[in-house]
């Protein structure tokens, strides 16, 4: 993430759009979309993105509001800031899009990620494995004698982190959420 | 009052609340119930067409001659995957469109039924929005909404999938008044601030152009009366894109004519050499703006669309103002006025100076012949014998759209309909049955070319059954001639499969179908022959056979910039640069 020029928060204190849009940087941002939740409208989302060639890291949906029927999308995204805004606006015009927010321009947010993590293995790894969670506060949700699984969330950094700390000590299974995410502050 | 009705019953009863009077479409198994409640009425006209990407394309001349969304209905499977086309055609074009399809009832989606396919997956790409009705109650509220979403800010085509079963059950029929519409409310309103940074560099500018787009058309009859009322007190020139012509009237003195790949020299130039572009409802698409990084280059931009995602997706511009075309001029105006109606005279004068110069190059020049008919010449002494008339053209794809364009004069809005987007061969005939539903006793005249129509001339049977005089004005050259003509610029005069071989008798097909067919060869009896299709009374096939390989100008190859567009023939066998042949 550190070699991703992101300028976190850049046009929330400014009545201008302080990033250059011509810029070439490819920016990562993490988008909250607020839909109806109707048959096929993951499908418009997704299809928007894979119809007009732009990336998705990450994606995460569920019901937010039963009996509003609205569902939340968090998108996490890579591009120039002129397709960010271009992603944002064609997100707009889904018709059962509510709000676009773009929780990277808007002010400081929380982002977090669940993951799960099968490792196996006997004596000395195991060991370090569960020394290795303990440290990450990550939880051991399934034991056998010959294997954990571990349950962490954080950032996708820190989850990264883990994975690569536990690979050497039997890793053999993940299952990640994606990102969720919401803006720091009472609005 | 809550009403009880079928499905069938309530696809009809909100049609006829939401004033549509004519409905384009093709019967099958999954919409038999509706077929059946369209037999017991008479206030929706139902027109048979041959094949249903016909009835798209005839829906689309209806919506766009009128102002009014088109209606097509058509069956499940097959039906609707040839309604595809037309519907990425009216997406491209903003054009509204309601589609109505049938599928296979609800407990059999999914067992690969007969005549089934994933209409909503198929088409979720090509449409607006779409709808899938699994319950008779919802089915009339989301009728009325897709009428809604069709023609509530940037217009485009819809589609309503109902399944065979939710068209037979009953359910509660729910008013137009009551359709649940709130969430979807484009803004009309143009930000002021943003508005008057507009008026403030209009009064600057020492070469403004106003550069227009569809979205004037689509704006409404206001739009266009705004855009004549602004063009005319400020006196600045004005050009527009293929989907906009007649917003401005071609006969007002300010008109430079189209702009674009194959726009004139007048219009390219300008937009080249401007410091003030007003885009007004257009997009940048490509074959108007040519190599991007040297597109305008010392221009500030304004640019008005009522679509978000329009703005700065191709062109970044300084001045974006969000809202509907006839909104935004209505407050350009007063606020231009109450400032005291002010704009550069000097430096207007000598901006129109210029272009006085530029016009004087005449690109629109031809070499005339008596032996062979030229397409330009058909298409000016076409424009000659019919410009009289209440007259609406639609056109096919190609050269012939192009010369269309450039030697045909459009003086009002809603008179010209072309698939500019899409560029769908097949789209002119049936659009032409579609405006003259629309518009009974006009002259409508579809300018074609052989290999475009007859990629939907079975439609003749539509023309000729409900007495339709449309007339098809084919240039018949025995050549796609805008392929034949890039593969002599570009691919080594390599001429594949660019004939038109085995060509039907235009005249016998004519007479085949009930209809009057005219063949005409010889520049000398063209007039008679153009009079004599304008006063038959009924469809007239016209085959004019024109020059083989006229090739059409002016033209700014791909990759290039507005100023370095070829004129004439003086152009041919000199080459295009390899980067720009894959931007054809």
């Amino acid at each position: 993430m550190s070699e991703l020029k992101i300028k976190k928060g850049a046009t929330s204190h400014s009545a201008y759009e302080l990033r250059n849009p011509n810029a070439n940087v490819i920016e990562k941002h993490t988008l909250a979309v607020v839909v109806d939740n109707e048959a096929g409208v993951l499908a418009r989302v997704i299809g928007l993105f894979s119809g007009r060639g732009y990336n998705i890291e990450s994606l995460t949906v569920a019901e937010i509001d039963h009996t509003g029927h609205r569902s939340r999308i968090t998108v996490v995204t890579t591009g120039t800031p002129a397709v960010i805004e271009q992603i944002k606006a064609q997100l707009g015009r889904i018709v059962p899009v509510h709000e676009v927010h773009d929780l990277t321009t808007e002010g400081p947010s929380v982002e977090r990620e669940l993951a799960l993590f099968k490792v196996s293995g006997t004596g000395d790894k195991r060991v370090e494995a569960l020394r290795l969670a303990d440290i990450f506060r990550a939880n051991v949700v399934d034991s056998t004698l010959h294997s954990f699984v571990f349950e962490i969330t954080g950032v996708p950094e820190k989850i990264d982190a883990f994975a690569e700390l536990m690979r050497p000590l039997g890793l053999s299974e993940v299952a990640r959420t994606g990102v969720a995410a919401l803006s720091r502050g009472k609005d | 009052m809550t009403r009880q009705m079928t499905g069938a019953k309530m696809i009809v009863q909100a049609l006829k609340d939401q004033g549509v009077d004519t409905v384009f479409g093709y019967p099958g198994g999954a919409v038999l119930p509706i077929y059946d409640e369209i037999f017991l009425q008479n206030d929706i006209h139902h027109i048979l067409v041959r094949h249903e990407q016909g009835a798209v394309h005839a829906a689309e001349g209806y919506a766009r001659s009128t102002g009014k969304p088109g209606v097509v209905l058509v069956t499940s499977g097959p039906g609707a995957t040839n309604a595809v086309t037309g519907l990425t055609d009216a997406l491209l074009d903003s054009i509204p469109l309601v589609v109505l399809t049938g599928q296979v009832p609800t407990f059999m989606i999914g067992t690969d039924g007969f005549q089934e396919a994933d209409t909503i997956g198929i088409t979720r790409p090509c449409t607006k929005h779409n709808w899938l009705v699994k319950d008779t109650d919802d089915l009339s509220q989301v009728i009325h909404q897709a009428f809604h979403v069709a023609t509530s800010g940037r217009p485009g085509p819809v589609l309503v999938d109902i399944p065979k079963d939710v068209q037979f059950a009953n359910g509660t029929y729910s008013e137009k008044k009551d359709a649940k519409t709130s969430h979807y409310q484009p803004r009309l309103k143009g930000d002021i601030d943003a508005i008057t940074a507009l008026v403030d560099a209009m009064e600057k500018a020492e070469r403004p152009v106003f550069y227009t787009g569809g979205g004037v058309i689509n704006s409404g009859p206001a739009a266009s009366q705004l855009l004549r009322e602004l063009v005319d007190a400020t006196d600045f020139p004005i050009t527009s894109t293929l989907m906009g012509l007649g917003a401005y009237p071609a006969s007002g003195k300010n008109w430079l004519g189209m702009l674009g790949m194959h726009g004139l020299y007048e219009a390219n130039l300008a937009m080249h050499g401007c410091d003030l572009m007003i885009n007004i409802g257009a997009r940048f698409d490509d074959r108007i703006t040519g190599r991007l990084d040297a597109f305008s280059p010392g221009s500030a931009k304004a640019h008005i669309d009522i679509d978000p995602s329009s703005i700065n997706k191709v062109i970044q511009v300084d001045i974006p103002i969000i809202g509907d075309v006839a909104h935004v001029l209505e407050d350009i105006l007063r606020i231009w006025k109450s400032r005291g109606r002010k704009v550069n005279k000097s430096g207007l004068k000598n901006w129109q100076n210029q272009i006085t110069q530029w016009k004087a190059v005449n690109c629109l020049d031809y070499a005339p012949s008596t032996k062979a008919i030229k397409p330009q010449y058909a298409l000016q002494r076409l424009e000659e014998l019919t410009k009289g008339h209440d007259r609406y053209i639609t056109t096919e794809v190609g050269q012939h759209q192009m010369w269309a364009a450039q030697y045909l004069t459009f003086e009002a809005p809603n008179r010209l309909m072309t698939s500019g987007g899409l560029g769908t061969m097949g789209y002119g005939f049936p659009a032409s049955i579609g405006v003259q539903m629309a518009h009974p006793d006009a002259l409508v005249i579809n300018v074609a070319g052989e290999a475009s129509w007859q990629m939907n001339m079975q439609e003749m049977g539509t023309a000729t059954q409900y007495r339709l005089p449309v007339k098809q004005f084919i240039l018949n050259n025995e050549r796609l001639g805008m392929v034949r003509q890039w593969q002599q610029l570009l691919h080594g005069e390599r001429y594949s499969q660019s004939w038109s071989e085995s060509l039907p008798d235009f005249v016998k097909l004519a007479e085949a179908f009930g209809a009057k067919g005219i063949l005409c060869s010889d520049p000398a009896d063209l007039d008679d022959a153009i009079m004599e299709m304008i006063n038959h009374d009924g469809p007239v096939i016209f085959d004019c056979v024109v020059e083989k390989h006229e090739n059409l100008y002016p033209m700014i190859l791909s990759g290039k910039p507005h100023n370095e567009m070829l004129l004439g023939d003086a152009a041919d066998g000199d080459g295009i640069q390899s980067d720009g042949a894959v931007l054809v």
